[in-house]
């Protein structure tokens, strides 16, 4: 018991030496431990802060970091790498952020079509085994153009094609083509995330426009006249083309494309059946009033008709109407139900 | 993987790392700073300016050349500067004669101007003039803003929020508990004075596990007022402190936890059909023949039943 006595007074005695931790605030600060702030919103000291305003500042800021530090002593801690690490709660000042917030970035037309059609993307391996070269091929990238070279040292000539063809030439051509295609397609992605308006087609060089395109220049630049080329003369056997009413002024656009989803062709459909049924009929009010007359008149001579016989003979009406076969109750031979009368 | 939304691409792997660097990111690091000086340059600021790379100084950027530019009158020049290094805080620093010592700090948001405050530097005292020990680089400070001051006008609420972003660094989840060293409290009087004074934290033994804090003043020390301003707009302030989707907590509904941390949620399941409710199937609860006979009997007279109730309607409508 000794022991323990001597012991608590001893750290009771060490503890007055020691400054203590509390302080008196007339109003409680505001505190944001996220962002390890204080606000304090006392009023100051106007004397001190006149006659002594440095070590007054001091003093202040002390207590108010002794108050903010008491609070962040309280919270969870945690340890990591060898030290003492302190969870903040998520900070509640807002600060504006430096630039906006992403969007989501609008899909290619591929991307929306494998969506719509429920393709995924398969993980392809990054190397592949080639059985020709004995080699691990990459799919892309480095090496990959030094293996397809190995691979294709030799092309042999297609039985129908020119011989003197430089087959190597021809599939660099294609290889190009191939790329210059993906950027095309590459920058109406941007365009049309970019809503940005972007002509289909047009006469960019004889050399490489063929006869669709012309057929098609040749269609828009008719109709793009005063009059939507009304009075062009047309040529024998001329053909328009197909696919440039979007381009063309004055047309209608005739084809469309299927719809790509279930739930969009019914909902088409749907429309369709609901403009049907919800027609309304037009009122022609000089036809509806002449068809009113007409019919008064008509009626009124039918009347006119049917008063005449009244006078002379018949108009007398039986009491009970005519009885018909089948209907009445037969009083017949108890024998015999069914059957008709044979003779 | 995404696809860059340029039209010219990036040649190189590094820049199309910086190109995508550049573009809006949900969680944003520290926000950079620039400084740089205006038309001419007090030797005071010249110190202020220093300072203030200083105590920013992994995120700031020191521009050496003079820039002819006022600042109010004309704000494209700083958007440049700022679009050209990234850095959406600005700290321009310039002297004339109209107005002597004049500091313009500022925020930037999507490269544009979003709001700049002009302030007067009175006094100032430099890093150098205070014997105490430096703190280490890049420390979290603890803010103390002192005063009534600050939330009473919408300048004032302005300038503590720009002074919050451009000295708390970066948003964190954790903080080393002996790396809270730095304290920058700031002072509004009511004679319209800020007072910058900054201090390093010393953590003495109090006799429990919360420390005693002493300070220990490091500089600068400096004595603001006041100036021009250019506030941002409603709605471009808002735009501006826009959460992202993706950070909203979405609360889900039925769910709680308790002080324990256990996890209470409420289900709801539909009524029960106990009429209908398959028991036990046994001989003694078989019908027997009579009962089979009786409900076909009353099954019987309760379609006739219905059958008269609605025939008397379809007579009435003959009559």
């Amino acid at each position: 018991m000794d022991v323990v006595s001597k012991v608590l007074m001893n750290s009771a005695l060490e503890a007055q030496n020691y400054k203590s931790i509390t302080v008196n605030k007339h109003i409680d600060l505001e505190y944001d431990l996220g962002t390890l702030l204080a606000v304090d919103t006392n009023d100051f000291d106007e004397k001190l802060l006149r006659s002594n305003t440095n070590d007054y500042l001091l003093d202040l800021a002390r207590d108010n970091v002794q108050l903010l530090l008491n609070r962040i002593w309280e919270l969870p801690t945690e340890r990591v790498d060898e030290a003492i690490v302190v969870k903040l709660p998520p900070p509640k000042t807002v600060l504006p952020r430096c630039k906006p917030v992403p969007k989501p970035r609008p899909l290619t037309k591929w991307q929306q079509f494998a969506k719509e059609k429920g393709i995924e993307k398969k993980k392809k391996d990054k190397l592949s085994w080639d059985e020709q070269l004995k080699k691990w091929v990459p799919l892309y990238g480095f090496k990959r153009a030094q293996a397809q070279k190995d691979k294709d040292w030799l092309i042999e000539v297609p039985g129908n094609a020119d011989p003197m063809e430089d087959q190597f030439a021809k599939k660099a051509q294609a290889k190009g083509e191939k790329v210059a295609k993906n950027e095309l397609q590459r920058l109406r992605n941007i365009a049309k995330a970019k809503n940005v308006k972007v002509p289909r087609f047009g006469l960019t060089n004889p050399d490489v426009s063929s006869a669709k395109d012309l057929q098609a220049a040749v269609t828009v630049a008719k109709a793009s006249t005063a009059s939507l080329g009304k009075f062009q003369d047309k040529l024998p056997q001329e053909k328009e083309a197909r696919g440039v009413a979007a381009i063309t002024p004055g047309a209608s656009r005739k084809r469309k494309l299927p719809p790509v989803s279930g739930t969009q062709e019914r909902s088409e459909n749907l429309n369709i059946v609901e403009s049907v049924l919800n027609k309304k009929p037009k009122i022609d009010i000089e036809k509806a009033v002449a068809r009113q007359i007409n019919q008064e008149q008509v009626e009124r001579s039918e009347e006119k008709k049917n008063e005449r016989p009244k006078a002379g003979r018949g108009g007398k009406k039986r009491s009970n109407p005519k009885p018909k076969s089948g209907k009445g109750q037969r009083k017949g031979k108890t024998g015999k139900t069914n059957g008709r009368k044979r003779r | 993987m995404s696809v860059l939304q340029r039209v010219v691409k990036p040649f190189t792997r590094k820049g199309k790392k910086v190109l995508m660097k550049r573009e809006p990111q949900i969680i944003e690091g520290p926000k950079k700073a620039v400084f740089f000086q205006g038309r001419k340059c007090s030797e005071k600021l010249r110190r202020l300016l220093k300072d203030m790379y200083d105590i920013k100084k992994p995120d700031s950027l020191m521009l050496n050349k003079k820039n002819d530019i006022t600042i109010f009158e004309n704000v494209t020049p700083v958007e440049n500067i700022c679009k050209k290094h990234e850095t959406p805080v600005f700290l321009m620093g310039s002297h004339s004669k109209k107005r002597p010592d004049n500091l313009v700090i500022g925020r930037m948001f999507n490269y544009s101007l979003l709001d700049m405050i002009e302030l007067y530097v009175e006094s100032f005292e430099g890093l150098r003039e205070f014997a105490a020990s430096k703190i280490s680089l890049g420390t979290k400070p603890v803010l103390i803003f002192n005063g009534l001051q600050w939330e009473q006008t919408d300048k004032m609420r302005h300038l503590k929020s720009i002074f919050i972003d451009f000295f708390h660094r970066e948003t964190v989840d954790a903080v080393r508990l002996q790396g809270i060293e730095h304290t920058i409290s700031l002072n509004a009087t009511s004679e319209g004075k800020i007072l910058l004074r900054s201090y390093k934290v010393l953590l003495k033994k109090s006799g429990c596990r919360t420390p005693r804090v002493e300070l220990e003043e490091i500089g600068p020390r400096v004595d603001f007022a006041l100036r021009r301003t250019r506030l941002p707009t409603e709605d471009l302030i808002k735009e501006a402190c826009r959460k992202p989707r993706e950070l909203k907590v979405i609360k889900k509904k039925n769910i709680s936890t308790d002080k324990l941390g256990t996890t209470h949620s409420t289900i709801h399941v539909g009524k029960q059909e106990i009429n209908k409710l398959q028991t036990r199937k046994m001989k003694g609860l078989k019908k027997t023949p009579v009962e089979k006979k009786a409900e076909r009997a009353a099954k019987k007279r309760s379609i006739k039943v219905n059958k008269e109730e609605i025939e008397p309607v379809k007579k009435q409508k003959r009559g």
